[in-house]
């Protein structure tokens, strides 16, 4: 099971990696897209990987996964979305103020 | 404590002396001479103390757990300089007060003044080296403000950076020195450092240290050869030449070298070095003050070349030596200074500094002409003027070390020609400035100065004489208490009378004298010299741009190789470097990658998930340029990611990326609208493989270090939470009591982030205006029916039942998975399907309070009153408490403080997502006119 989650981290990067590397806006925001998906996989991947015992407290429960990651990852999936979002709307005041939407502000009026 | 309240008086007080500014001109002076006089008043009952010959320390827990505290010292040095810097400071303040103009800010003047006094007295009181050398920079900082107190001058605001530049990089060598030291001795406190000389000096790194600590005593006290910004600093006011360039700042590296003096001096190193810059700073000084024409520049070269000869009295090491030193510290402060406000007054009076044309003043101005001839004298060295006495000391121990030297004849022979160009200088300064004819084309006429400008003269210049004529009855024991301070040792017997015999010294003054007025009056030829082959050959100032020049070409060259431009480049650039240092550490490391941990067996499910995910990941790439497509992947791929936080045992975060999933393709949809829909082919194929490589190698680096982490067993800190999630926070999500609770600082800054996020894009998408295409990318119109009645109507009914969810999950948070970040997305996507299904007018008009700001002020807000409500009950902040209450009907309820930080996160959330969907939607409809009014829009 590790080796798929390593897998999909490798997949995950290489992905945002190359479309970051893209030279229009709207493909290096779904690279960077990926990347926080990875990421925030490879921060949780700190606390490894263990099934069915989530960090709630109960009588019946065996015993429970590292609960710290999973704080950490929390926060940082939501603030993956709110540079997402800041770098899109970067994206579109670019078009706006350059005329294209080429990384570089190439090929505008 | 009375020591860092003496430090922080003129802190504090700078704030004060801004503010009382307003008032009025005088009130600025008359606000700082009362904050000096309420410092002195804090050293005042130390001083018994400090002269019995004991050593004040007091020490103030700063950061204990790192063994850091603030550390103040009162010593005999420490004492010396206090009384110099507060005493002069004083006279200063009196005569800037007549000195600066009216169109002058009187205000910033006092307060940069006062900046600088703090500083001062922290770098001379201070016990920890560490702390010694922030005053330092703070002094550089303090003086940069004053140098360039004059803004709209050129000269001001270019000396002003020199003499930065210059301390500055001392200042970053000294603390290198400084660090050696502390590890030579293990303690950066001078209690240890000056009991510790012997294992310094045999210690290995002795040489290196010494080096970087001479080199910020020298930049600082302008040595040879990083003398030159001195002269530019005199574009200052003359109060702060006064004060900075004559009496403090620049005494900083002479006292640093008497402060470290017990622990550094005593090897052929020291000797060597200190003297020998010493003594080169005090030929060149010398002989090149005689050429100033301008009178602060000859001031200038003379405090150069005074202050070398005290750095080559510490050089030359023996404890009379030291004596010596400190004696001629104390005496140059007060016939220099004296000699810097006698110059401003001249200036003042006649609009020029320039001694060609500043001629036979004695006429005009005789009251302060016999002030500024009284303190030339002194400088001049001249007998029955305290200059004298400890330039006799010097000469006398110039003589006792040459002795033990090869060629140590030519010791005398420097030091006596130093003392000759002395009274060269001095006699120009007195000639030409007071006699020598008449004035030619003054701006004005001069004329006395107001009485009170005098004043200060006169106090120092009565001292210059009382010090000259009366040395054991007025100077001595402050002299010998400093003297013991330097020396951590009891000053040795020294005779302070003026009659010494016919010593060899007394040889040397009388030749330095004779000589001095024969080179003044044959002084032609030598300024024909001077000006024809040596001034225009010798100009550090030149070397000093060349070098500053390059810097700045080579850092713009570096900066253009690296940074084109080009996004792509810097990315590329980025990720090369990232992935050479991780194959640099996986490949120098020994240690077998795959770990001794149990691995999880693969489950069918799962290998299929797996197999979905990578499909959809490598889809979107390949077909990223049908950006519609595109995204529909991408989606499926969050999907995917949050049933991977489901099957390890995360149920938060799978919720948490559920519900951002939706948001952000949401998000992602409206912004593709006002971008083309299809990217064009742009790269090549070489290019394409290019990238491809680095992705990939990023790919299995990324790869391989997760198997590396998630193969090995680790050790957790997780038990402590897991431990008191129930009892000291109240719930048993411990993720949740983690996020509110244990880490609730970290939440707030994150909510801060987010929020700071939302503004931001609100702030960039006011008065932005994008077309949007009018037919779709296949060129179909869009659909009449902007909102399908059937849509509109689920939604409605589906809101409330999605905000009762999303209240459910709120408070469950605590206990189960759920809270404050998921309840806001949940809320934030339940209100994005109104606007998406009815429209952004038709739900602003029936949603209360649509303006987001005041939501998340509300959010924040109510987060950080929950944090600062624990200070009340003396806790610390964010500090959380709980209990339970009995609800008729619900039962037992919890209520923890912790809910109402959760409260505030939710709103954050809520906000600064609506805000920056709510935006983007409403400049959607703006963008292009509907076709015609539509059925949906009711």
């Amino acid at each position: 099971m590790e080796a798929l989650l390593a897998l999909i981290i490798g997949v995950l990067t290489a992905c945002g990696v190359y479309l970051a590397l893209r030279r229009r806006t709207f493909p290096v925001v779904l690279g960077l897209t990926f990347l926080s998906y990875a990421v925030n996989l490879f921060l949780f991947a700190m606390g490894r990987l263990v099934v069915g015992r989530p960090p709630v407290l109960s009588a019946t429960a065996t015993g429970y996964t590292d609960p710290l990651p999973q704080a950490l990852v929390l926060t940082a999936i939501v603030i993956s979305f709110a540079m997402t979002a800041f770098v899109i709307m970067l994206a579109l005041k670019a078009r706006a103020e350059l005329g294209s939407d080429h990384v570089d502000g190439e090929g505008g009026r | 404590m009375s020591l860092v309240w003496l430090v922080l008086t003129p802190f504090l007080g700078a704030a004060l002396v801004a503010a009382v500014a307003r008032l009025g001109r005088s009130h600025a002076a008359w606000a700082a001479g009362a904050v000096t006089l309420l410092a002195l008043a804090w050293l005042l009952p130390l001083i018994p103390t400090a002269f019995a010959g004991s050593t004040v320390l007091q020490r103030v827990g700063w950061l204990p757990s790192a063994g850091v505290d603030l550390v103040f010292r009162l010593d005999g040095l420490g004492l010396l300089f206090a009384l110099l810097i507060l005493g002069i400071g004083l006279l200063v303040i009196l005569y800037a007060r007549y000195y600066l103009s009216p169109r002058d800010s009187m205000g910033r003047f006092y307060a940069s003044l006062l900046l600088f006094m703090g500083a001062m007295l922290g770098v001379v009181l201070s016990e920890n080296l560490i702390q010694l050398l922030v005053f330092w920079e703070l002094t550089s900082l303090a003086s940069f403000l004053l140098i360039s107190y004059w803004q709209h001058r050129a000269d001001a605001r270019n000396g002003a950076r020199m003499a930065l530049a210059v301390t500055g990089a001392g200042g970053l060598a000294l603390l290198a020195g400084f660090l050696l030291l502390g590890e030579m001795v293990g303690s950066y406190e001078l209690s240890a450092l000056l009991a510790a000389g012997d294992v310094i000096r045999a210690h290995p790194f002795y040489v290196p240290m010494l080096a970087l600590v001479l080199l910020g005593a020298f930049t600082k006290s302008a040595q040879f050869p990083f003398h030159f910004w001195l002269p530019h600093a005199m574009a200052a006011p003359t109060p702060v030449s006064a004060y900075l360039h004559s009496a403090t700042m620049v005494k900083a590296g002479v006292f640093l070298l008497a402060r470290l003096f017990p622990a550094l001096s005593g090897t052929p190193e020291w000797f060597w070095l200190v003297t020998g810059a010493g003594l080169a700073t005090l030929l060149v000084g010398a002989f090149t003050a005689l050429f100033k024409h301008d009178l602060k520049g000859l001031l200038a070269y003379s405090t150069i070349s005074h202050l070398g000869l005290i750095t080559a009295l510490f050089g030359i090491g023996t404890p009379l030596a030291a004596v010596a030193g400190v004696f001629h510290i104390i005496n140059h402060a007060t016939f220099k200074a004296g000699l810097f406000m006698a110059a401003g007054i001249i200036d003042h009076e006649c609009g020029t500094r320039d001694m060609r044309r500043i001629n036979g003043l004695w006429r005009y101005m005789p009251h302060t002409a016999t002030l500024a001839m009284v303190a030339a004298a002194a400088m001049a060295g001249v007998p029955l003027f305290n200059g004298f006495l400890s330039k006799e000391m010097f000469f006398a121990e110039a003589v006792g070390v040459s002795a033990t030297l090869a060629w140590g004849w030519l010791l005398p022979v420097a030091v006596t020609a130093a003392g000759l160009f002395a009274v060269a200088y001095s006699l120009r300064f007195i000639h030409d400035v007071f006699f020598n004819g008449e004035p030619i084309d003054l701006p004005r006429t001069p004329h006395e100065p107001p009485r009170w400008m005098k004043v200060p003269v006169e106090i120092l210049v009565v001292l210059c004489l009382l010090v000259g004529i009366f040395p054991a009855q007025t100077v001595e024991p402050l002299l010998s208490v400093a003297a013991a301070g330097v020396l951590q040792a009891p000053t040795p017997a020294h005779d302070l009378a003026i009659w010494h015999g016919f010593s060899p010294a007394l040889w040397m003054s009388l030749i330095a004298l004779v000589g001095g007025v024969l080179v003044y009056v044959g002084r032609r030829p030598l300024f024909d010299l001077y000006e024809r082959r040596i001034e225009p050959h010798l100009d550090a100032k030149a070397i000093y741009e060349y070098l500053l020049g390059r810097l700045f070409a080579f850092a713009r060259r570096l900066t253009g190789w690296l940074d084109t431009g080009s996004l792509p480049r810097l990315l590329g650039l980025f990720f090369l470097f990232a992935l050479i240092l991780g194959a640099a550490g996986l490949a120098s490391d020994t240690v077998p990658l795959t770990g001794a941990r149990a691995l999880l067996p693969v489950d069918g499910i799962s290998l299929l998930a797996t197999l979905g995910l990578i499909a959809a990941a490598l889809a979107t790439v390949v077909l990223h340029r049908q950006r519609f497509t595109a995204l529909i992947l991408i989606g499926a791929v969050g999907l995917t990611v949050a049933l991977i936080f489901i099957k390890f045992s995360a149920p938060d975060l799978a919720l948490t990326q559920l519900s951002v999933e939706v948001v952000t393709i949401v998000l992602l949809l409206l912004a593709l609208y006002f971008l083309p829909q299809e990217s064009p082919a742009e790269s090549g194929t070489p290019r394409r493989l290019g990238d491809g490589v680095l992705a990939l190698a990023a790919g299995t680096g990324a790869g391989l270090l997760a198997w590396a982490v998630l193969t090995r067993p680790y050790q957790t800190i997780a038990g402590y939470f897991l431990d008191n999630s129930l009892t000291g926070g109240g719930g048993s999500n411990v993720v949740n009591v983690i996020l509110v609770d244990f880490r609730g600082f970290d939440t707030l800054g994150e909510i801060t982030v987010l929020a700071l996020a939302g503004l931001g894009i609100y702030a960039m998408l006011e008065h932005l205006r994008l077309p949007g295409p009018a037919r779709d990318p296949q060129g179909r119109p869009w659909d009449a029916d902007r909102h399908p009645a059937i849509m509109a109507s689920f939604t409605r009914l589906l809101l409330p039942l999605a905000l009762l969810v999303s209240l459910f999950i709120f408070l469950r948070g605590h206990n189960l998975p759920g809270g404050g970040f998921i309840a806001g997305l949940i809320t934030a996507v339940a209100l994005i399907m109104q606007y998406l299904a009815n429209g952004v007018a038709w739900t602003q008009v029936r949603l209360p309070g649509s303006n987001m700001h005041p939501l998340i002020a509300a959010g924040l807000a109510i987060a950080t009153v929950t944090g600062l409500a624990s200070f009340a009950f003396g806790h610390p902040f964010l500090t959380s408490t709980f209990g339970h209450v009995h609800w008729p009907l619900v039962g037992e309820f919890e209520l923890a403080s912790a809910m109402a930080f959760d409260l505030g996160v939710y709103l954050v959330v809520v906000g600064a997502t609506l805000l920056i969907l709510i935006h983007l939607g409403a400049m959607h409809t703006a963008s292009h006119e509907a076709p015609s009014p539509t059925k949906g829009d009711n």
